[in-house]
């Protein structure tokens, strides 16, 4: 018994620090969030006055974020923005499957035993460990449509080939602003963790897979579509799951730098939402619903994801 | 066929797959690297010169000078040293927490015996099923409730304790062999020198890995800086980036480009050291999930 109490004593000591902190930064504001989803705050002030504009209005939030209201003749939701949003999110997400494809096919590439594969490994792995901001400046200024490195190259090809090319305006024309996020965000992933997930699971599976179907005289194709495609399934499992969680809240800094959300809101995605809501219009309860929401659907998706796609993979 | 001619065609023929894989290999790390490529070159270059450059002719991808004056005068334009300062110091301040609160809470979780472990363990697991905006806004409140915007106690504080680094290093303690640790117990070694000689030497790997992506994961961090600063002294070098871009974006782009390349440059120098943790570290991220 002695032992016993001296053990949950010591236990005590380990883990306080890191439980007090969990409580006080992690635990309690997930409770207090969803509260806070309840209430409509005003954040004016510090210190105590800060709660000064409290009140609890019920479900209010939810319903501007996702009723709908009768106008003119049709239905209009209640909050616009949030749908376009959402719109947009998902939008910039449509480059996922892209994204996993050229990570895969990356990964074949330097699965090859070739002299100075090690560096190309190291190359595109580059941008996943440069500062985000500063990624993101770079691009902008590539991005620029009279100066920029990407529409000069298109001007200058153009002239090579005899013709009159221009580029768009990208970040400055609500048509190209998502484009070019998705572009950035592509050259910026497509190196990265993916490529070195799936570049341990292709080197896990088993040589003599490949052996016995070589005597059985199978195609290259049929031994990628056959051997590699099945024995690499549960990485492309975990890493589409992971894509679209971190895609429904990602692109934060990106965005920020690049566009600021614009132009004409074209490039606001729910995350920004929460961000613009929080930060510029100070509107605590608003953002922490939205926050929710978001919460609802990445639990939603990786519930059916998780059961559906579970059938998909072969271990 | 006879047989030499046989080999030299196999020899010829993988011979021109080998040149097809560094054909696409190349492409790719082409793509990748120009863009660096430019950021440097342009750092060096002249504000008129970046206007009137071609990128399809390689002399015009040359300074015509190197004006390692840009480089200087981005410290006049902008507190970047502070910056610099700043992020080092959060970045390893928040690291040295992350490490330390999580390993001695990992060990408690995976070694000892208490009431109520595996309730608590479930509470910080289904946590880190939840976004981080949810968690950032009663956070970002309660910073302006203690006072503490501005302040590197905002920067530092919440990001100690993390779900994520308990649960990892819980799980590699788990997977250590009990045996020393009983052989210890017998020679009178009480649980904090378990701890310190026992489980943090043989998990080296862990907490290396650990330590690696918290402090890039921290030296990345925009969103948290940019709510809880406010005065220039307070930035980070991500949030010293932001603004910069934003007042000079239009005006100077060489200045620009060199306060990107040395935000890069010392990150890219800390991989290469690295980098054997980070990518072990992404692959044992894989085989958990």
């Amino acid at each position: 018994m002695r032992a016993r109490s001296k053990e949950s004593l010591a236990a005590l000591l380990f883990l306080g620090p890191n439980l007090i902190g969990f409580f006080v930064f992690t635990f309690l504001p997930v409770i207090f969030s969803l509260l806070l989803s309840f209430f409509r705050w005003e954040l004016i002030g510090a210190g105590e006055s800060i709660f000064s504009n409290l009140k609890f209005i019920g479900f209010a939030n939810f319903v501007k974020l996702l009723g709908f209201h009768f106008q003119d003749g049709r239905f209009v939701p209640n909050d616009p923005h949030f749908w376009y949003y959402m719109y947009n999110t998902i939008f910039l997400m449509l480059t996922i499957p892209i994204g996993i494809i050229g990570s895969l096919v990356l990964a074949i590439a330097v699965n090859r035993r070739l002299k100075g594969i090690v560096i190309y490994r190291m190359l595109f792995f580059l941008p996943v460990i440069c500062p985000i901001a500063a990624i993101a400046v770079l691009w902008k200024v590539l991005l620029n449509p009279d100066f920029g490195l990407i529409n000069s190259l298109i001007v200058r090809l153009g002239e090579l080939l005899g013709l009159k090319l221009a580029g768009p305006s990208w970040l400055s024309d609500a048509n190209w602003a998502k484009p070019a996020i998705m572009l950035v965000n592509l050259w910026m992933t497509i190196g990265g963790y993916n490529m070195i997930l799936y570049l341990a699971a292709l080197q896990g599976i088993p040589r003599d897979l490949y052996e016995a179907a070589d005597i059985d005289g199978a195609s290259s194709w049929h031994k990628f579509r056959y051997i590699t495609i099945p024995m690499i399934s549960p990485t492309t499992f975990f890493i589409t799951i992971m894509s679209i969680i971190g895609g429904l809240q990602g692109s934060f800094a990106i965005i920020y730098i690049l566009t600021g959300g614009g132009p004409a809101n074209s490039s606001t995605t729910i995350m920004y939402y929460i961000f613009t809501n929080l930060y510029e219009f100070q509107k605590a309860g608003y953002a922490a619903a939205v926050a929710w929401i978001l919460f609802v659907i990445i639990f939603v998706f990786s519930r059916v994801y998780w059961k559906r796609g579970g059938r998909l993979v072969h271990y | 066929m006879n047989k030499k001619n046989l080999k030299a065609d196999i020899n010829f023929r993988s011979a021109g797959k080998k040149l097809i894989w560094y054909l696409v290999l190349s492409i790719f790390a082409v793509t990748m690297v120009m863009p660096f490529i430019w950021m440097v070159s342009t750092s060096f270059k002249d504000a008129v010169e970046v206007y009137t450059q071609n990128p399809l002719d390689l002399k015009s991808w040359m300074p015509d000078k190197f004006l390692w004056q840009n480089y200087l005068d981005v410290f006049k334009v902008i507190p970047f040293l502070k910056f610099y300062f700043n992020s080092i110091f959060i970045a390893l301040s928040v690291t040295l927490g992350v490490v330390l609160t999580s390993s001695l809470a990992g060990y408690a979780f995976s070694r000892l015996d208490f009431p109520g472990r595996d309730k608590i363990f479930f509470a910080y697991l289904s946590t880190m099923m939840i976004p981080g905006a949810v968690v950032i806004i009663p956070v970002f409140i309660l910073m302006r409730y203690f006072g503490w915007i501005d302040s590197y106690k905002a920067l530092i504080v919440p990001a100690i304790f993390t779900a994520y680094g308990t649960f990892m290093l819980r799980q590699f303690f788990m997977s250590l062999p009990k045996d020393l640790e009983d052989a210890a117990k017998i020679d009178g070694c009480g649980y904090l020198g378990i701890y310190f000689r026992i489980i943090l030497p043989l998990s080296k790997p862990a907490l290396a890995t650990l330590t690696v992506f918290t402090f890039i994961g921290n030296w990345q961090s925009l969103l948290w800086p940019l709510l809880v600063t406010n005065s220039i002294d307070m930035f980070t070098v991500p949030i010293g980036l932001a603004y910069f871009q934003s007042q000079y974006y239009l005006v100077n782009w060489t200045l620009l480009m060199a306060a990107s390349t040395m935000a890069i440059a010392p990150i890219i120098v800390v991989f290469l050291f690295a980098q054997k943790f980070f990518i072990e570290g992404i692959k044992l991220e894989g085989i958990k999930g």
